[in-house]
């Protein structure tokens, strides 16, 4: 039992990173109906994002204390971060503690800018084209922001610490009533757990209880006819689009501290997230996040040791095999609308 | 001449004669010269120019006649590498066995693949192979080790039992060979005051990829080509002719599968060793670039394509800052650091950079790949538009 809930709880964490990523895709896809294979790029963007706040923060400069000495003697260099400078070391230190969660700040706007010039100077151009087309430029798109984070950031994964607080782990078997260390949960996993709950229902809500959010839905349902009504839907799809790429921006900035960045962790999240999409349901927004979690949970599941005896490599599989056996058995996915995509 | 009209025996020859005389021709550069490091004609990159070539036009009769956009055919290129290095082990180093085993494996599991994955069409297909592609990469490496070795990769080992080879009593490993001209062989011709390397290998592959590129263009001539054409443009249309359109396709799959097989059966025979970083969905995602790049749907296309990038992957990672200072020597020394800084991301470690924004570059401006660049570069210049030449191969539209 207790190993049961660890691997729930384990899956968790993986799957809000699938269900944000997967989210966004359905949005792009159910908005304008581009499949956008840079996705990936996006959530790996957000991470390295997390990486620059944590770089900024920590600029320093040089000044020589004739105080101290260093080993040969010599008047001792000291450095000290601008920011030390401006708000006092202790706020100072404080702020380069929290820089993960600190680093939305900077992630949102960024990730809502790519997300505008990736639309407007790309995507736009790619409506009429086949969806084979759409899938080659975002792939072709994808391996370039990889290559330019990669020269920028070197190919070794860069670690980026979660605040202090968080660090270290719950025990939640002794909540439950279990032996203790038998459920041990690390807390930023529990955090990013709830953000991605938070970010979820905000999506949800933003889409649901406002003007604007309902003008999309109406969009997504028949584009043509809100465009008769004299709306300008474009705009707002391009502004959903950013709102896409922050989605992920974010999942990737917040993932940092349970994976350490790395310049192919797009693409290790793409093609899972692509199969997540698919077995939710293409275009719907509910379906991915189900799918998200569900998989996320069954991937974890699947690598337990008594699983793994019974049928070797399971863990390695099972989320294509899930994607084949939906594909083949329920086409339209889990919760797919009807007529989006069926062919 | 082969049951081809006038103008696809044409192509052939010509072809034929630029893969025949390749070890000369793609050596224009005198060695020791500032410009041999662009010469192309060593046999390791003409081996991979062909064998990449036969991989593309294996893919091009999927993706090209069909428009099913398959992600997952590295899987199959894998797979006939791993039978390949298998029939090594245990029946000969005679290569013939190796590449027909490949061939037949990678076709039986294409055949399996492909009833599964043409179950469905378009985003759904790229996504479906992508799966069974990774499934394999995965499976390679994980659990499949006694028969994939690993992440070590297959390797020959002295005490295979090659049955039909007898023992080796030297004491080191056999090389690949065809009925004893060892596949590494090379031919040195002195000429011109310079030596020519003919690589018997290179010669095996190239006639090999002949042979598929004649098959290619028979396929795409046939009445079953245009049947596979007619899936392309509108499979709906005919079901309602009451067709059943998933044999053609199925057949495609398979046939681009087996081409595959034949290519990793080569990769195989050139260097016998195999791991599954070819399986990886990257590699399915370069030769879907080498088919589009050269235009896709031509007949000429992927083999254009493949030669392209190949040659710029290699002459790229090769040039480094060094080189970079040389050629910009001449400019003023600021002038000089700033060009070789601005180029040196592009080139050396950063040549999948420049082959992303290549990618790109043609999706966005030359959806037909070079061979429609090439059209409309002549029609510029032409006189009267669109000669008699034009109308055998139309610019394809790109596939759905």
């Amino acid at each position: 039992m207790d190993g049961l809930i660890l691997q729930t709880l384990n899956g968790l964490d993986k799957g809000s990173a699938y269900a944000m990523i997967a989210l966004g895709l359905t949005l792009i896809f159910g908005t304008l109906g581009v499949v956008n294979f840079a996705h990936g790029a996006l959530f790996m963007i957000g991470a390295f994002c997390a990486v620059v706040m944590n770089g900024m923060m920590s600029l320093s400069y040089e000044t020589i204390d004739p105080a101290q000495l260093d080993f040969l003697g010599q008047p001792m260099k000291v450095e000290t971060t601008y920011l030390s400078s401006w708000v006092g070391p202790d706020l100072s230190a404080a702020l380069i503690d929290w820089s993960v969660p600190l680093s939305l700040l900077l992630t949102v706007p960024v990730m809502v800018l790519i997300g505008f010039v990736m639309e407007r100077g790309l995507i736009k151009h790619f409506y009429k084209r086949p969806h084979a087309d759409q899938i080659l430029v975002t792939f072709g798109l994808a391996i370039v922001l990889q290559e330019v984070i990669k020269a920028f950031f070197g190919a070794n994964p860069i670690q980026t610490p979660a605040p202090g607080m968080f660090e270290g782990s719950f025990d939640f078997g002794v909540l439950m009533g279990f032996d203790p260390n038998a459920i041990i949960y690390p807390y930023w996993r529990m955090v990013y757990f709830v953000f991605s709950l938070l970010v979820i229902g905000a999506v949800f809500a933003f889409l649901q209880f406002t003007t604007f959010g309902m003008v999309v839905r109406a969009g997504m349902a028949d584009r043509e006819t809100v465009g008769l009504l004299g709306i300008n839907i474009d705009r707002r799809f391009t502004f959903m689009f950013g709102l896409a790429a922050a989605v992920a921006g974010v999942a990737g900035a917040m993932y940092g501290p349970i994976n350490a960045p790395n310049y192919h962790m797009g693409m290790d999240f793409l093609v899972l997230s692509f199969v997540v999409v698919v077995v939710g349901g293409m275009g719907s927004l509910p379906g991915a996040v189900l799918a998200g979690f569900l998989l996320g949970i069954v991937e974890s599941f699947a690598s337990l040791n008594e699983v793994k005896m019974f049928i070797p490599g399971i863990d390695q599989i099972i989320i294509f095999v899930i994607a084949i056996v939906i594909l083949l058995t329920r086409p339209r996915g889990l919760m797919g609308r009807r007529g989006v995509m069926e062919e | 001449m082969f049951r081809l009209d006038r103008q696809d025996a044409g192509l052939l020859v010509f072809v034929a004669v630029i893969t025949l005389f390749a070890p000369i021709l793609l050596n224009p550069f005198a060695e020791g010269s500032a410009m041999a490091q662009f010469n192309a004609g060593y046999p390791d990159l003409m081996q991979r120019f062909v064998i990449f070539a036969i991989f593309a036009i294996g893919f091009n009769i999927l993706f090209g006649l069909t428009g099913y956009l398959s992600f997952g055919h590295a899987a199959f290129l894998g797979i006939g590498s791993y039978s390949a290095v298998w029939m090594f082990k245990l029946l000969s180093m005679n290569v013939i066995p190796a590449v027909l085993f490949s061939v037949i494996v990678a076709g039986v599991f294409s055949l399996v693949i492909g009833y599964v994955c043409l179950r469905r069409s378009g985003i759904y297909f790229s996504i479906l192979t992508l799966a069974f592609a990774q499934m394999s990469f995965s499976l390679a490496y994980s659990v499949l080790t006694p028969i994939t070795n690993g992440e070590t990769g297959l390797q020959l080992s002295l005490s295979d039992p090659r049955v039909l080879d007898g023992k080796t009593t030297t004491g080191a490993l056999p090389e690949t060979n065809l009925f004893g001209v060892a596949m590494n062989d090379t031919l040195s011709v002195e000429a011109l005051g310079r030596v020519w390397q003919f690589s018997a290998g290179y010669y095996f592959c190239a006639v090999l990829m002949l042979i598929a590129f004649y098959i290619s263009i028979r396929i795409f001539r046939s009445p079953f080509g245009m049947m596979l054409r007619a899936v392309k443009s509108n499979q709906q249309r005919m079901r309602f002719t009451g067709l059943n359109t998933r044999p053609y396709a199925l057949a495609a799959f398979v046939i681009s599968g087996m081409y595959a097989g034949l290519a990793g059966g080569l990769m195989a025979a050139m260097d016998p060793l195999a791991g599954a970083d070819r399986m990886q969905w990257t590699a399915s995602g370069e030769v879907v670039l080498m088919t589009i790049l050269g235009g896709a749907g031509t007949l000429l296309g992927p083999i254009l394509g493949s030669g392209f990038i190949k040659y710029f992957e290699n002459i790229f990672s090769k040039i480094n800052d060094t080189i970079l200072h040389q050629w910009f020597a001449f400019l003023p020394d600021g002038l000089e650091n700033f060009v070789v800084a601005v180029i040196y991301p592009f080139v050396g470690k950063g040549w999948l950079l420049t082959l992303g924004m290549l990618f790109m570059l043609v999706v966005i401006f030359l959806p037909g790949g070079l061979i429609e660049g090439a059209q409309r570069l002549r029609k510029l210049f032409a006189r009267t538009p669109t000669g008699a030449a034009d109308r055998r191969a139309p610019a394809s539209k790109p596939a759905e």
